[in-house]
């Protein structure tokens, strides 16, 4: 498997991640700021948040993409700051990213073990890869019967299913995983959850990022809502229900104003079609704006 | 507990006829045109059909080749180098003007010349780091640079436009053996670059597809991004990419100065097109991430068969610059049109 220098055991309840009231700038904007956050071995941490608040940039930072801009990283006690994903992969964190990560044009099974090629004496081994990458694809649900069919030419699904089993395969210490249902299909998306499951009773520590509140709560052991960059909740799974976790995301009140302004549009009616003028459609009932959720 | 889940086969993907798996293959353009290409001189000129010129053929391919074939490794890594063709004789001038101005060894100026072409590539690279231009324009600079500093230098060393001969110094005869002797296969004379082309293409075929760094150069080509994020060293592989195109520089720019004897300051502008047609010839795209090592060395043998079967047929050499023009698009809509075929789309 990858090449882990330093899977030190953490000594007791230590967790594994520490940030310190962590914060990340690009330029003027201050997408992170003040977060203090725990990532233990053997539980399932969620981030949850709106669009643009802060979640790939906070899981950015652990993965090695960016740098910190304030406070600190503690991995396993020791004060970290990774100026490139490699370290951190070499340290047993890793992680499926919300765009994948994958080059269009390369083999299936060579994207499968980029950055961790097997080799064999100077060369690949060519073989092995290709037989892994298979299996693990399989147990993940998907069948691409020809790994050296480039990755480009696949469905986004697909494409999301191959980043995730590279991710639970290298992953030592921590699996990171931004948003790895957005695109997949229901049973998809059972078998991503199971593997959360799976890695954390295998001891990982699994940070996972989704708007889907009940999947969360499915595999949730401890849950943190980031808001315009700060965290808004930090909660174990004892101290939430799966109702106050949805109300809570969607800002309590935010969905109160939401269904009082939806309240008098008739789901089951159905009207004709017609033509309208471009920019017609909000002017003429503003109480019938579309519901602007794209994820369920 | 197994929680492996178990899909029934997917039927729609149907197995690929093997001719269609090798049509898919990048340089299989290139290897059509080089076949059109003998057939139509073949034909026409008598020259052509005689072995003992396969030599000289190969040996004209084989001047092309050598940097064909390290451009392409660097196309494939997603990058343009505009300075490799001054770059070939800024090494063989470094060769000269070292050993003959401090009266050394000619060993001596072909080190320097190798730590030179080196460091021109890491240059590049580190500077293409460093300022995230793209390449096109950082190695631009350095076509300026470098031709500039070929005509300056030997203007102030040789006293002219000419490196000063060297067979005068130490080392000297040896130095020819090996970078510009020939050896004789049956009826053909097979001068020494030839051999060197063809390692070289071995080397870097190999490389590219069998070895750990290949798999990264195909990575940072096809999206340097994604191959950042899973813990590709972008940068260090982009650099060794220059650098190995400094190496291909040094191994041509070496040969020319001992075939020749002496080297001209403004020669090789322009030669980085020839590497780069070549290169796109045998499949490379110019956005990086897909290429082919051996397309790129067949590229620059259908260079080596055009020029001479231009002469050979006894047509006005004039065309051979249209010719190449008329061979680089049709070849590139060739592999667009065969690949396509091949995908099935
Ligand atoms: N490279 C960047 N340069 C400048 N600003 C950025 C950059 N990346 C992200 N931001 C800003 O940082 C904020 C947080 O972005 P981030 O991608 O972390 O959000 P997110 O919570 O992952 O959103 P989503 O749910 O849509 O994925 C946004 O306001 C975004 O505009
Ligand atoms: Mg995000």
């Amino acid at each position: 498997m990858s090449t882990v220098e330093e899977t030190v055991a953490p000594t007791g309840d230590r967790p594994v991640l520490e940030l310190e009231n962590c914060g990340k700038s690009y330029g003027n904007v201050h997408a992170l700021r003040g977060v203090n956050i725990n990532v233990r071995q053997g539980e399932v941490t969620c981030v949850l948040g709106d669009n643009g608040a802060g979640k790939s940039t906070l899981i950015k930072i652990i993965s090695g993409l960016h740098e910190y801009t304030e406070g600190s990283m503690k991995v396993n006690g020791v004060v970290r700051q990774f100026n490139s994903p490699r370290v951190a992969q070499a340290m047993g964190i890793a992680t499926v990213y919300q765009d994948l990560a994958l080059a269009p044009l390369m083999a299936v099974w060579r994207n499968f073990f980029l950055g961790n090629e097997v080799r064999k004496g100077p060369f690949l081994d060519i073989p092995t890869m290709k037989r892994v990458a298979g299996e693990e694809l399989t147990k993940m649900g998907i069948e691409i019967p020809d790994l050296d069919r480039p990755v480009g030419s696949l469905s986004g699904g697909q494409r999301q299913v191959i980043a995730i089993a590279r991710a639970i395969y290298f992953g030592a210490k921590v699996i990171i995983l931004d948003e790895p249902t957005a695109a997949l299909g229901v049973k998809q998306s059972g078998v991503v959850l199971k593997y959360i499951v799976k890695a954390r009773d295998a001891g990982l520590g699994v940070i996972f990022i989704t708007h889907n509140p009940h999947h969360a709560y499915l595999v949730g052991n401890h849950f943190i809502i980031l808001k315009l960059g700060r965290v808004a909740l930090d909660a174990h799974r004892d101290e939430l229900t799966l109702e106050q976790l949805t109300g809570e995301m969607a800002g309590g009140q935010e969905l109160d104003e939401l269904s009082h302004e939806l309240a008098g549009a008739d789901p089951g009616k159905v009207v004709e079609g017609h033509e309208v003028e471009r920019g017609a459609v909000f002017d003429r009932e503003p109480a019938a704006a579309p519901d602007h959720e794209e994820r369920q | 507990m197994s929680t492996v889940t178990t899909t029934p086969a997917d039927d729609r993907v149907g197995t690929r006829s093997a001719a269609s798996t090798v049509l898919a293959r990048p340089e299989v353009g290139a290897l059509i045109g080089a076949i059109a290409v003998a057939a139509l001189f073949f034909a026409v000129a008598p020259a052509f059909r005689s072995v003992g010129n396969v030599g000289t053929i190969l040996y004209g391919s084989s001047t092309i080749g050598i940097m064909a074939v390290v451009v392409a490794l660097l196309m494939i890594g997603g990058e343009f180098d505009l300075s490799a063709g001054v770059a070939v004789t800024t090494s063989g001038l470094t060769a000269a003007h070292t050993a003959w101005y401090f009266g050394l060894n000619v060993w001596a100026g072909v080190g320097v010349a190798l730590l030179m072409s080196l460091a021109i590539g890491a240059f590049n690279g580190w500077l293409l780091h460093k300022t995230g231009l793209p390449s096109f324009l950082v190695t631009l600079g350095t076509f300026f640079v470098l031709q500039g500093v070929n005509l300056a230098m030997t203007r102030v060393i040789a006293g002219g436009v000419s490196s000063n001969s060297l067979n005068d110094l130490d080392g000297f005869d040896s130095a020819k053996a090996v970078f510009a002797s020939s050896l004789t296969l049956g009826p053909v004379e097979v001068k020494i670059p030839v051999i060197y082309w063809f390692l070289l293409t071995v080397v870097a075929a190999v490389l590219l597809l069998r070895s750990r760094y290949g798999n990264w150069i195909f990575a940072v080509g096809g999206d340097s991004a994604a191959a950042r994020a899973v813990g590709v060293p972008v940068v260090v592989t982009k650099i060794a990419l220059f650098m190995g195109v400094g190496f291909g520089a040094w191994l041509l720019g070496m040969h020319l100065l001992f075939e020749y004897n002496n080297l001209q300051s403004g020669q090789g502008v322009g030669n980085e097109f020839i590497y780069i047609i070549a290169a796109v010839i045998g499949g490379c795209l110019l956005t990086g991430g897909y290429g082919s090592i051996v397309g790129a060395a067949v590229g620059a043998l259908i260079f080596g068969m055009t020029q001479l079967g231009i002469t050979y047929a006894g047509w006005n050499p004039d065309w051979f610059k249209t010719f190449l023009g008329v061979m680089l698009i049709s070849s590139v809509l060739v592999n667009m049109y065969v690949k396509r075929k091949a995908e099935g789309r």
